[in-house]
């Protein structure tokens, strides 16, 4: 068989005839082989064959695309030697329909990453950004609730810079020393001084509980790239990682944009406060097994982003064992640990990991200053290892997402003042506590409740009474009213793969207290269209 | 004969056994073969076989692991659940403590082996045994001092600019405060702390435009709107690789180039380099027909060529792309439909007579097929500014823009910085003073340095830009090779101390050539230098 279907391509025969036949024959071939293929003894035929009408596909494509392009190369020495300059320009204009055919096309990868990004979540930051909402500038513009943001301390940091900034960049004195500190090359993932300070400011943070070791870091602009560096150190392309639900929505990006790698989502349920269980990642394992896709570990995010709840001592000592029978890793992104309000402890990764002995290397920490000091515009990430070859990896990688060395020396500066972070850590946490209350009992007084939290910038609420229909159709249905409508941009539930449609992330610290009402009565009308119509 | 072969697979023999085995037989299946193969009907039967075979060693070997896999899955879970539930059950009620001894106990049970990081992560840890990482190393280990350390290795290795260092610091003391936060009274909090656009801020961008104008003398202007700014010019590069090209797509790279390019363009994209070698004959200038011989070969291996990627001014060589030249290349792209990346990083650090036209002016003059063009920039060269972490993407093809955007996510420039940098370039004063004092101790540096090797008998190719200069030193090496020249530069690193980058980094074709980049030096220390290459070429001229 495989005969016949050779001396078909070997025979030259115009383009279009030789297509169509082809095409039969290998119908004619394969049908018949399906009964052979699920025998026992099928095996060979079932492996040899379709190898070998792959192979002559490829061949047969393969000739067919080299005619085109083999006629041009004996054409430049021509036209190079005896143009002059001046009619040069007019010259190519001419010889534009020779060579070249349609377009130069840019690779399959970026076209997808080109398109205009039709997830609302991206939709509702573009629309909020275009028309933002200003108590006095802009009444009438977009509220922004779906970015977490902080923007309650902005005073304090403020005035911390104008008594600091120029020290802290050029120096005391403005030495020599000081200025090849910043304009020269720096170590790509974090000068040693920044990595002690961030050191210092993560243990406060998190209460003292836990100390952080400075060679364990790797700094990057940014956690965004602390993610995406890990997700190349940890997994091949066409791995997959193990991702509770809802989760962050730039955790797809982050993630899959460029490495190649998946995520396969284990669910959590309103039912449990959405707390993640070990017998759903078990089940979310085996499947993904079965398939046939490699897991290579879990992507947690402690405080959760969007619900807020806290991961329990018990909990992160389960996930450690279930890592450790599986053989993964674990990376637990914890960029929230300083934004608490509630009573309730949190307990890092490392803080657990710092009682054991063994096995810590396949765990990792994403950090950054972007929430807990609301310096997002400072671009500053972390990945703490205690993997050496993945710190190996990830400081090479650090070339493609460092620092600005001014930046860095600012922020030594900045969080070696113990006093002014001290002071922030407490009045921030305070203010994120009193908004949270007020945005909260906003909420309920609508008649909209929330999911118990403790922790983010942010409320998971769930307005699942509110929409048309109990589907993401519906609930689709119902942002596009609130950003439309009651012009509020919030998350809602599916951008973040929630299983329960209903529930919107509604960040609440780029607000000021007096923003509230405002928010309130915006989504009271919505409210009240809905359960009129409904 | 694959009936064979199929049965041996099948039956469950000892591991050892069976894959030396698996060898033998296949050797005696394609060694007798290779005389089919090589005739005319071989077509059939030399694609078939190897097509099979190749898919059963495959198949044997998933199945290999398949086995192992399912072992540690049989294994795991059975245990697991007697173990497990018992235990959790009553750690909920004991305190932390005793919790960290049952995991101990617990521990040498189920996993197999520490847990394994990625494929790609062994290839990244390997990469940085290149002489080009290992003498950088060397040199911030026992770096060089003339008080401090006058015994230290002197950096000639990394392309990096002190002479006009006294400048930017100047300007810095006077401005900084200001730049960052604006002039007293309005205050600008939430225009650096919050999140910005990743892609740079307008007015940076505006600026940055301005600048590269100036630094080209006028000849070209830049679109704002055309530009993505990343975090120093080395994502920029990947992420135009990243755009432009495929996994195992391919790009032209004239060689000798930048050592930095193999992990710029290679390392996470999965995309090739094929070297297109330039002589010293033609004092390593590029010439289409090398482009087009390597375009063909790589055409004829299976790989789809998506670009060229070209230096201008040429790292390491220093020369610059003539007008002719750049014509010539965006014809034979336009030929073979294929993108053309042009790192025009050095732009501003010409010292010589020649003119630098940048392929955005040819581009200019023309009002077609610009889509194909992707110019890279930074500030860390031409404003000597490599802590501030500063690249440009400027392309003319919204769609390499768009999904380029997009892409700055993972690699932006901090707000404050670029504050800073807006006044900065703004101050067009301040630009044209560092651009001009620059080029001329530039220009000092260059004469001063080749003639001292000149004096030991060392000649460099005549170049007008960067801060390098590109020596043959093929006169003294013991074996005319990459080995001898590798001798070389280990003697030169270790007797000598002084840190240069050997050709064979920068994928050089002929043996002999060093890049020494002379811009972190002062005038003082060139005697230092001289006397110290001139030691070990004395040494290399008695063993010969």
């Amino acid at each position: 068989m495989t005969l016949t279907r050779s001396i078909q391509h070997r025979n030259p025969k115009p383009e279009v005839q030789s297509r169509k036949p082809s095409g039969a024959t290998a119908m004619r071939l394969i049908v018949p082989l399906q009964g052979v293929v699920q025998g026992r003894g099928g095996l060979i035929f079932g492996s040899l064959i379709p190898c070998a009408l792959f192979y002559f596909l490829q061949l047969y494509l393969k000739r067919h695309r080299s005619p085109n392009s083999q006629s041009s190369p004996s054409s430049p020495s021509t036209s190079s030697s005896n143009l002059a300059e001046m009619t040069r320009t007019s010259s190519r204009s001419n010889l534009l329909s020779r060579g070249s055919i349609g377009p130069v096309r840019i690779s399959s990868r970026a076209s997808s990453i080109a398109k205009p990004n039709d997830s609302p979540y991206y939709v509702g930051l573009d629309k909020a950004s275009e028309d933002p909402y200003d108590r006095i500038g802009n009444p009438d513009g977009v509220i922004q609730l779906g970015l977490s943001e902080n923007r309650l301390c902005f005073d304090l940091i403020e005035k911390w810079m104008l008594e600091n900034l120029r020290d802290s960049i050029m120096g005391r004195e403005g030495g020599d020393l000081s200025i090849s500190g910043i304009a020269t090359y720096q170590p790509f993932d974090g000068t040693m001084e920044l990595k002690l300070a961030m050191a210092g400011f993560m243990s406060r943070v998190m209460g003292g509980a836990v100390s952080f070791e400075p060679l364990q870091m790797v700094l990057t602009a940014g956690a965004t790239p602390a993610i995406e560096t890990l997700c190349f150190c940890l997994a091949d392309h066409g791995n997959a990682f193990l991702v509770p639900t809802p989760y962050y929505p730039g955790f797809d990006r982050d993630v899959k944009w460029r490495t190649g790698v998946e995520l396969i989502p284990v669910h959590c349920r309103s039912t449990d406060n959405f707390m993640l269980t070990i017998s759903a990642l078990d089940q979310a394992f085996n499947q993904t097994r079965k398939r046939g896709t490699k897991i290579r570990g879990i992507l947690l995010s402690n405080p959760a982003n969007p619900v807020g709840n806290l991961l329990s001592r018990e909990m992160l000592y389960d996930l450690l064992d279930f890592a450790r029978e599986k053989n993964i890793h674990i990376i637990s992104d914890e960029i929230f640990a300083g934004s608490m309000y509630g009573k309730e402890e949190f307990v890092s990764m490392a803080e657990v990991l710092d009682s054991e002995d063994s096995d810590k290397s396949r765990v990792h920490i994403v950090y950054g200053l972007s929430k807990d000091l609301s310096l997002p515009g400072f671009r500053v990430g972390m990945i703490y290892s205690f993997n050496e070859n993945v710190l190996a990896a990830a400081r090479k990688l650090t070339r493609f997402s460092s620092i600005s060395a001014p930046t860095q020396r600012l922020l030594v500066s900045m969080l070696s003042d113990t006093r002014f972070i001290e002071e922030y850590i407490e009045t921030n946490k305070k203010r994120i506590q009193n908004m949270h209350d007020l945005f909260v009992a906003g909420l309920q007084e609508l008649g909209i409740n929330c999911a118990d939290s403790s922790a983010g910038l942010y409320c998971w609420a769930d307005m699942s009474k509110l929409t048309p229909t109990y589907s993401e159709k519906g609930e689709l249905e119902l942002w596009d009213m609130l950003l439309n409508v009651a012009k509020i941009n919030v998350t809602p539930g599916s951008a973040c793969h929630c299983i329960e449609p209903g529930w919107f992330r509604c960040c609440f610290t780029a607000l000021a207290p007096e923003d509230i009402p405002v928010v309130m009565g915006r989504i009271r009308e919505v409210a009240e269209i809905c359960t009129q119509s409904s | 004969m694959t009936q064979t072969r199929f049965s041996r697979t099948r039956t469950p023999e000892p591991e050892k056994e069976q894959a030396r085995g698996g060898g033998g037989a296949a050797m005696r299946v394609i060694v007798p073969l290779q005389g089919v193969v090589q005739g005319r009907g071989g077509l059939i039967l030399g694609s078939i076989i190897p097509c099979a075979l190749f898919y059963f060693l495959q198949f044997y070997l998933k199945r290999h692991r398949n086995d192992q896999d399912d072992q540690n899955e049989s294994n795991s879970p059975g245990q697991n659940q007697a173990t497990r539930s018992p235990s959790s059950g009553q750690l909920t009620e004991l305190p932390g403590l005793t919790r960290n001894l049952s995991r101990a106990l617990l521990s040498p049970r189920s996993p197999s082996g520490p847990v394994s990081v990625s494929g790609r992560v062994s290839g990244i840890v390997k990469a940085a045994d290149s002489p080009y990482y290992a003498g950088l190393r060397r040199v911030k280990d026992d770096p060089y001092d003339e008080l401090g350390n006058p015994n230290g290795v002197i950096q000639l290795g990394l392309a990096e600019n002190k002479l006009s260092l006294d400048l930017v610091k100047n300007w810095l003391a006077e401005n900084a405060r200001e730049a960052i936060l604006g002039n007293g009274k309005e205050l600008s909090i939430s225009g650096i702390a919050t999140y910005q656009p990743f892609d740079g801020l307008m007015e940076f961008k505006v600026a940055v435009a301005g600048f590269m104008a100036q630094v080209m003398e006028k000849a070209v202007s830049f679109n704002p709107s055309q530009i993505v700014l990343t975090a120093g010019a080395t994502p920029a590069i990947e992420i135009l690789s990243f755009c432009l090209a495929d996994a195992g797509n391919a790009f032209l790279v004239p060689t000798p180039y930048y050592p930095g390019l193999d992990r710029d363009v290679k390392w996470r994209t999965g995309v090739e380099i094929i070297h297109v070698p330039c002589r010293s004959a033609d004092n390593f200038n590029l010439s289409i027909t090398a482009l087009d011989i390597a375009f063909n070969q790589a055409k004829k291996r299976g790989l789809k060529v998506r670009g060229i990627i070209i230096s201008n001014p040429s790292n390491p060589v220093g020369n610059l792309l003539s007008r002719e030249t750049l014509y010539n290349l965006l014809d034979f792209a336009r030929e073979k439909n294929i993108h053309i990346v042009s790192n025009e990083i050095l732009a501003g650090c010409t010292h010589g007579n020649e003119e630098f036209v940048s392929m955005a002016e040819i581009v200019d003059l023309e009002d077609v097929d610009r889509k194909r063009v992707h110019l890279v920039y930074g500030l860390s060269k031409d404003l000597s500014l490599p802590g501030f972490r500063v690249g440009v993407i400027y392309s003319f093809n919204e769609e390499v823009l768009a999904a380029a955007k997009k892409l700055t996510r993972f690699s932006s420039i901090s707000a404050p910085t670029q504050r800073l940098l807006i006044s900065m370039l703004s101050d067009t004063k301040f630009v044209q003073t560092f651009i001009t004092i620059n080029r001329e101790r530039l220009h000092r540096m260059y004469v001063q340095f080749v003639e001292g090797l000149k004096k030991l008998g060392i000649e460099c190719i005549k170049s007008s830009g960067g801060f390098y200069c590109w020596a043959d030193m093929s006169g003294l090496i013991s074996s005319y090779s990459e080995k001898g020249e590798l001798e070389l530069w280990d003697k030169l690193l270790n007797i000598a101390k002084v840190n240069v980058t050997p050709g064979s980094c920068c994928h050089c074709i002929e043996p002999g050539w060093f890049r020494f980049c002379f811009a972190t030096l002062t005038e003082k220390d060139i005697p230092v230098v001289m006397e110290r290459i001139q030691k070990v070429s004395e040494t290399c001229k008695l063993n010969r």
